[in-house]
């Protein structure tokens, strides 16, 4: 692998740019290999770079039907954050965080994480309670999570409109300043090089049509449009494509699948220095290094596989965005798109076996997958290598949902009274 | 003021009557009514107006419209006024305009940052950001991004509240056509003739598009402006059509719905009082027709992008439309005939046409323009342009002769690129046409047809006929009768469009010193789309974002094309092959108070209230937000806090009596011969047994066995229920009962009514409450003996009718008055003015949580979180044990539920009574500090109990009762005692009184 | 916005409507019978094709009725709506 450094661009620079190498190959199937990723966005490249760098297991191919991250990796905004609620949740998405911290030096690539903090907005006195209670059980499980009064909020973030006279005043925020926001183009390609430079084969443009399974029922290998590749584990870590790709071997999964939308405005100089998130009133704005201001949208009632959604979803976020920032009443929506979530009854994901002997998944990470990445990719990497999940995915099953051990945060977060 | 130089002497649009005055950079100019920004700057000789994105190069004026990469200004009418980013092209002019360039500094002229092109750049290619700012580890955060983070970004976003208003609006039609051009409008006429209601709109301020710049062309005989002006006020006079100018189609949105934003206020030199600034159309249209035009396509050579570098046709445009000549000495490269049309009409206008350099090895033109004064070259490679803050010279070469041309102007004309943009937006499925070398729509995924250009019909006459042809297919289809087949009109040019056209970079670009720009906006050059294919990045999407091309505000109007084309080239694929990034909306960048529209401050989100708002108001109540509902939260008196209030509440309400707004909960009217039935398999309680007259406090579960909402069910009649919910729940309720009646239990004779809005329920709760209410009471004996706690009936009060309920989430002898809420006020002053012998006081939300607290009473939502079940809150004894079935008793017996060491609720006192512990604080056991067992659901200050008291949910809670936990809090433990979860009147004495 | 035939009503905007998740699931008439596995078919796998759907809608804002309907979800476009205990149409084959 070409190490990235400065002195390189300075090198390369004189050289007129003509020395750099493909940053992975352009890989063409082999027969077969040890393991085979099914789905080439962030999750699955880091898989593959975790069983190859982690496990010792580097006859590995990763097949994706389009181009590497050009799904959900390539569509989300791109909140990074651990302070979940329930332990199990937490120790899931902080084993991220602590790998998204030493990530652009582990990949020599600088996926450009940025830790400006990530701050959630309470409206009323309920979400003061659920927030409150995600900081005294963040404190617990060693997360970072501080309560703000609306003022030290809007310390925090200037933009912040905080008059108590509004419809739905910030009467504080839960903050955790390690959170951010990462490039996630950078994600995908990060892990491709890396993962390609200890033998992985990215092989893109191939789209698995069929799961082979042998007499016993074990998974050998996938069907593509570019051949059948043997082998004897599986991985799947399709997204929203999951139940489609899972459909082929049999095996149902508690998964539908969403368009989730998200937008960008023109390109301004600074002006909003961290993450803001308010689940009340459905606004998510950060503002990329490029000066987009970056705005999660909700998603959409039914589920699709189109990729796009309705112009109300998008509207309705931003009538909440200019609710809370009027100064950005006069940008412009740049660009809107849409992605396909794949969504479990207690929205959370399952990172596991299936009952097909060999054959894994990673998938229903609903809105939240990018923040996961390094973690998720590397506790699948773990759960095929080892054939049996790492403890921080071990609640993370298939079977949780038919005995009943959910974890469930969104419904923690719920409203009544 | 500088002379307007550069204005022709006649023709043009413009009104030379009407002089206008604009400052750009705190410079004063003149324009004239019917400039834009970029035709007035033009006039008075002003090309350069902007600094590119990264190498801060100056930049000039390059096109006409939507296009234009290069002209972004930033436009302030006042301090609040403020607008980054907008096309100097699609400003128009007004007196007064006050415009300022953007991602300079010092001043354009001297732009300190650009160092970044003279010495940076060689080490600064694309993604270079991802190679390196590495080390040391925390530096990312702290210096690089900050820094990268500064020099990025273009304008500067406002910093005060937009002042403006913004409206939306809905429409239906049989036929939208997009785009008032040749073909735009005859297909409207086409359709509006066959009595379609039709709407027209279009992104300029004036409609017909390429015929507003048309020189010496007739349609049907005549002069083509006067077919024009003829055109549109024939279709201004239909009653079936509706025109809108100043309107760009943005986004095409399933099933046919087409988002489109018209401006209606910025041209305008003095703002309208009260008028919104833009209006958000949202139209369903039956059929669209499509006639978006094309889109000029630049060249791809070294040093393409100095100020005086600008399109061909653009260049006529400013010529034709606004009559200003875009320089004295101007060179054209070509790859498309369309540049001999422009050399011909600039010539005819005075203008020095020094050289035609075609890179083709001959024009197909027929007529190349009479050659004094203007050489041609054929084969012609573009090696470099030279010039500081304006192109002077170009030096060019044919065969082995190379020669440098002085010139001030260089003009493109790369070809036209078909303006697919809504069609693929629809999921049109886009064909290649290798004849054409375009992309064009193929086959439709709504009912929409594209017309003339944007489907490559580039001929004036081409259009024209098309445009009815896709006008009637679109009516025929909305269900309209068309007449006999017609023809396009007769149309003669003088000088024909022509064709040709380049795809990619010109054969110069390789290895030239200078940079060949692909994406101006956004500083991308070709040297760094091949550095891209080199490392890898070979789908075009990985170009795209690995380089930015076309990502830029632009959004690749101009540079998608040639992208694909070195792209094609490095790789040795063709185009096809490569395929497209996907066009995305919006077309244009899309003001975000538009898309929010009306939707601000009150109407944000419009508050419910209820009967008895305008009292708490008076009353000097603070709110709580509930969902959507205003809650009074608590009624301070003058000097109390809200502690204060709380706790005089309470006493209050224990001593004597308080009077409290229920009327939010949610409340749906069961009635059917199988309403009990109904009720048996939706609640998780028995209610055959239940007596008419009585009430009972209900369950609800969702199907996974996890309680989703309460409330107090009373029975009306044998075949009637007064089913109440909780505030928040009120909907989602309805809703699931509705589902389970219509698909799961159709048999069931059962009809559900939503009468939240029609009660207005008044509780009151204390000793006093039957002396307060009695009197006021008729036909209804509220004895103890013979109106028992839980007791319902219909009666009235105040000579209205009134559903009376006899029941306590205080724990005191209480009452729910529910009448009409148009009777509601007049009622409740009653009870008041009663109450006032007894001290009754007006207590809120907040109390009602102390007093319920007090008793051991949960919330839902505040004791349950949706991972709760009945027993985990002590309620199993409200299940029906005799049921076969409710909803989610099956999930009961699942084995998380089922487990054993589940949280319980549980109560929990403070050693130190004056501590209050915090919501949502964590329990530990003190020999495991680390591990939370449980959670603070709810803690007050009782000030009736005299001491602090808290709820909690514990795991294995009930077993630890007498047992001491710890409440961990930063600033270390509190101990607490684990009590059973109620701390006053256990026995329940004082309800039934 | 989809544009949506409610079989009572006739086509209103998708504003109107409140999705219901995949049709034609019944609730087994004995649940205490389900073994955890059956029960967890019914209470948490739905059909997440992509391709044709059969799903509920509810009119909430409108008549306030379920009803069914084939959406493609590779489009979105309907290929009928129809009534609660019609029979579901015909799907295409692609």
């Amino acid at each position: 692998m070409q190490r990235f450094s400065a002195l390189a661009l300075l090198r390369h620079g004189l050289g007129r740019h003509q020395g750099w190498k493909p940053q992975w190959r352009n890989a063409a199937p082999k027969p077969s290999y040890d393991a085979i990723i099914v789905g080439g966005g962030g999750h699955g490249l880091g898989a593959a770079y975790y069983l190859a760098k982690v496990y010792g297991i580097r006859n590995v191919a990763v097949v994706e039907k389009g181009w590497i991250g050009g799904g959900n990796t390539g569509r989300n905004t791109t909140i990074i954050r651990s302070n979940y609620l329930f332990e199990e949740s937490a120790a899931l998405y902080d084993h991220a965080l602590k790998l998204w911290e030493g990530l652009s030096q582990e990949l020599n690539y600088n996926v450009m994480f940025s830790q400006r903090g990530v701050m959630m907005l309470a409206h009323n006195i309920h979400d003061i309670q659920v927030f409150k209670r995600h900081v005294h059980a963040n404190r617990i499980n060693g997360v970072d999570n501080e309560w703000l009064t609306a003022e030290q909020a809007k310390d925090y973030c200037p933009p912040l409109n905080i008059d108590p006279n509004v419809r739905y005043p910030v009467l504080g925020a839960a903050l955790q300043r390690r959170g951010g926001t990462a490039r996630h183009d950078a994600v995908a390609w990060g892990y491709a090089r890396a993962a390609d430079a200890l033998g992985v084969d990215i092989i893109e443009n191939c789209e698995v049509a069929g799961i082979r399974r042998d007499m016993a029922g074990a998974v050998a290998g996938v069907e593509t449009s570019r051949g059948f590749i043997a082998s004897k584990r599986v991985g799947v870590s399709a997204a929203g494509h999951t139940s489609v790709v899972l459909d082929m071997a049999h095996v149902r999964l508690p998964l539908e699948s969403f368009p989730l939308q998200a937008l960008v405005s023109e390109p301004v100089k600074p002006v909003f220095p961290c993450v803001v998130m308010s689940n009340t009133i459905h606004a998510y704005l950060s503002q990329s290094d490029k000066g987009e201001l970056v705005i999660g949208a909700g998603t959409d009632v039914y589920t699709s596989y189109t990729q796009r959604g309705g112009l109300h979803i998008a509207t309705h976020t931003l009538e909440a965005i200019c609710e809370l920032f009027p100064r950005f009443r006069r940008m412009r929506m740049l660009r809107n798109w849409g992605g396909i979530v794949d969504v479990t009854p207690d929205r959370s994901p399952i990172i596991a076996k299936t009952p097909v002997t060999g054959l894994y998944v990673n998938c229903g990470w609903g809105t939240g997958g990018f923040k996961a990445t390094p973690g998720a990719a590397h506790l699948f990497a773990h759960t095929i290598a080892r054939d049996e999940p790492h403890p921080i995915n071990a609640p993370f099953t298939i079977e949780r949902f038919r005995d009943g051990y959910l974890i469930d945060e969104a419904a923690a977060a719920a409203v009544a009274h | 003021m500088t002379t307007t130089l550069f204005r022709t002497g006649s023709g043009g649009l413009i009104d030379r009557s009407r002089p206008l005055r604009f400052t750009f950079d705190g410079k004063s100019y003149s324009g004239l009514q019917g400039d834009t920004l970029a035709s007035a700057l033009l006039a008075n000789g002003v090309h350069l107006v902007g600094r590119s994105f990264k190498y801060h190069r100056p930049r000039g004026i390059m096109g006409i419209g939507a296009d234009e990469p290069n002209a972004l200004v930033g436009v302030r009418r006042d301090d609040a006024r403020y607008t980054p980013n907008l096309l100097a092209t699609q400003v128009e002019l007004y007196d007064g305009l006050d415009a300022v360039s953007q991602n300079r500094h010092p001043s354009l002229e001297n732009d300190r940052m650009a160092v970044n092109d003279r010495l940076l750049s060689r080490f600064i290619p694309a993604g270079f950001y991802y190679k390196t700012f590495m080390w040391p580890h925390k530096a990312w955060d702290r210096l690089y991004e900050p820094r990268i983070r500064a020099a990025a970004g273009l304008g500067v976003a406002p910093d005060k509240p937009d002042p403006d208003s913004y409206t939306q609006r809905y429409a239906h039609c049989d036929v939208l056509v997009i785009g008032a051009g040749p073909a735009g409008i005859t297909a409207a006429m086409e359709a509006a003739t066959a009595d379609a209601r039709v709407i027209l709109c279009d992104d300029r301020a004036a409609m017909g598009g390429s015929l507003l710049s048309a020189a010496s062309v007739t349609i049907a005989g005549k002069d083509s402006s006067v077919w024009l002006d003829e055109s549109l006020a024939a279709l201004a006079r239909m009653p079936n059509v509706t025109l809108l100018s100043r309107t760009i189609a943005f986004g095409y949105y399933p099933h046919n719905w087409i988002g489109l934003t018209e401006r209606l206020t910025d041209h305008l030199a003095v703002m309208p009082a009260g008028r919104p600034r833009e209006r958000l159309w949202q139209v369903r249209a039956k059929e669209v027709v499509i006639a978006a035009g094309a889109i000029e396509r630049p060249l791809v050579f070294p040093g393409n992008d100095r100020p005086g570098i600008m399109l061909a046709d653009a260049a006529r445009t400013y010529l034709q439309q606004y009559g200003v000549s875009v320089g004295r000495r101007v060179a054209i490269v070509a790859a498309h005939d369309s540049a001999y049309r422009a050399a011909h009409e600039l010539r005819a206008a005075g203008i020095a046409v020094v050289v035609i350099a075609d890179i083709r090895s001959r024009p197909a033109v027929a007529n190349p323009p009479d050659c004094a004064g203007t050489r041609i070259l054929s084969d012609a490679s573009i090696e470099g342009t030279t010039g500081k803050l304006r192109v002077t010279s170009i030096t060019l070469s044919a065969g082995s002769k190379r020669e440098t041309f002085a010139c001030d102007t260089v003009l493109m004309a790369g070809g036209f690129t078909p303006s697919v943009h809504l069609f693929s937006q629809s999921r049109g499925k886009l064909a290649w046409d290798p004849e054409l070398q375009a992309y064009l729509p193929g086959q439709s995924a709504e009912a929409e047809r594209s017309a003339g250009a944007c489907r490559g019909r580039f001929a004036l006459e081409e259009a024209l006929a098309d445009g009815m042809e896709a006008g009637r297919a679109a009516a025929r289809s909305a269900g309209f009768a068309t007449g006999v087949e017609v023809h396009g009109p007769a149309v003669t040019v003088s000088h024909p469009i022509g064709e040709g056209g380049h795809i990619g970079a010109t054969s110069s670009s390789k290895g030239a010193k200078d940079k060949a720009f692909v994406d101006w906006q956004n500083d991308v050059t070709a040297n760094d789309i091949l550095l891209a294919a080199r490392e890898g990045f070979i789908s075009i999407e990985h170009v795209k974002r690995y380089t930015t091309t076309g990502m830029a505000t632009d959004q690749g109007k101009l540079s998608n094309i040639n992208a694909l084309g070195i792209v094609s080239e490095a790789t040795g694929r063709t185009i096809p092959e490569i395929g497209l990034t996907t066009f995305r909306a919006p077309y244009t960048p899309i003001t975000f108070g538009s898309l929010a529209g009306r939707a601000r401050g009150d109407l944000f989100d419009p508050a419910r209230v209820t009967a008895f708002n305008d009292w708490a108001i008076e009353q000097g109540a603070v709110f709580e937000n509930v969902r959507n509902w205003k809650r009074a939260h608590y009624f301070p008196r003058p000097g109390e806090d809200m502690h204060a209030a709380v706790a005089r509440e309470c006493l209050q309400v224990r001593k004597s009596v308080g009077i409290f707004d229920a009327s939010t909960l949610g409340k749906i009217e069961v009635v059917g011969p199988d309403a009990a039935e109904f009720l048996n398999r939706f609640y998780v309680n028995a209610w055959t047994k239940l007596g008419v007259g009585k009430c009972r406090y209900g369950v609800l579960l969702r199907e996974d066995g996890f309680i989703l909402d309460d409330g107090v069910v009373g029975r009306l009649a044998p075949d009637r229920f007064h089913v109440t919910t909780t505030t928040g729940g009120a909907a989602r309720v309805l809703n699931m009962m509705e589902d389970y009646l219509q698909t799961e239990w159709p048999d069931l004779r059962v009809w559900l009514t939503s009468t939240t809005e029609q009660w207005s329920v008044i509780a009151v709760q204390g000793p006093n409450a039957r002396e307060v209410l009695s009197p006021l009471i008729e036909g209804l004996d509220v004895s103890a003996e013979a109106f028992p706690h839980m007791s319902i009936a219909d009666a009235q009060m105040c000579g209205v009718p009134m559903r009376l309920m006899r029941v306590s989430f205080t724990g005191e002898l209480g009452f729910e008055v529910n009448v009409p809420s148009g009777y509601g006020a007049m009622v409740w002053q009653a009870i008041w003015e009663r109450g006032k012998l007894y001290d009754m006081v007006p207590y809120g939300t907040e109390t009602m949580h102390v007093l319920r607290a007090e008793k051991g009473f949960i919330i839902v939502g505040q004791e349950t979180d949706g991972t709760v079940t009945p027993d985990d809150v002590g309620l199993a004894w409200a299940i029906g044990k005799a049921k076969p079935d409710f909803v989610g008793k099956r999930s009961l017996a699942r084995p998380a539920l089922a487990a054993s060491n589940r949280k319980q609720l549980v109560g929990l006192l403070t050693r130190n009574p004056q501590i209050a512990l915090e919501e949502g604080a964590q329990i530990v056991s003190p020999s495991a500090p680390g591990t939370s067992i449980g959670h603070v659901t709810s803690s007050y200050h009782s000030s009736v109990l005299k001491k602090s008291i808290a709820l909690a949910l514990v795991r294995g809670g009930r077993a630890r009762i007498g047992q001491i936990l710890h409440v961990s809090m930063p600033g270390g433990s509190i101990p607490v005692g684990v009590v059973a979860p109620v701390f006053f009147d256990p026995e329940g004495k004082r309800i039934n009184v | 916005m989809l544009i949506i035939r409610c079989p009572y009503c006739g086509e209103r905007p998708e504003l109107e409507f409140a999705y219901g998740g995949q049709a034609h699931i019944a609730r087994p008439l004995q649940p205490s019978d389900q073994n955890d596995e059956d029960w967890n078919v019914y209470l948490n796998l739905r059909a997440n094709p992509k391709g044709w759907h059969s799903e509920r809608w509810r009119h909430i804002h409108g008549c306030a009725r379920f009803f069914n309907a084939v959406r493609d979800t590779r489009t979105d476009h309907f290929l009928a709506t129809y009534k609660m205990g019609e029979p579901a149409p015909e799907v295409p084959s692609t």
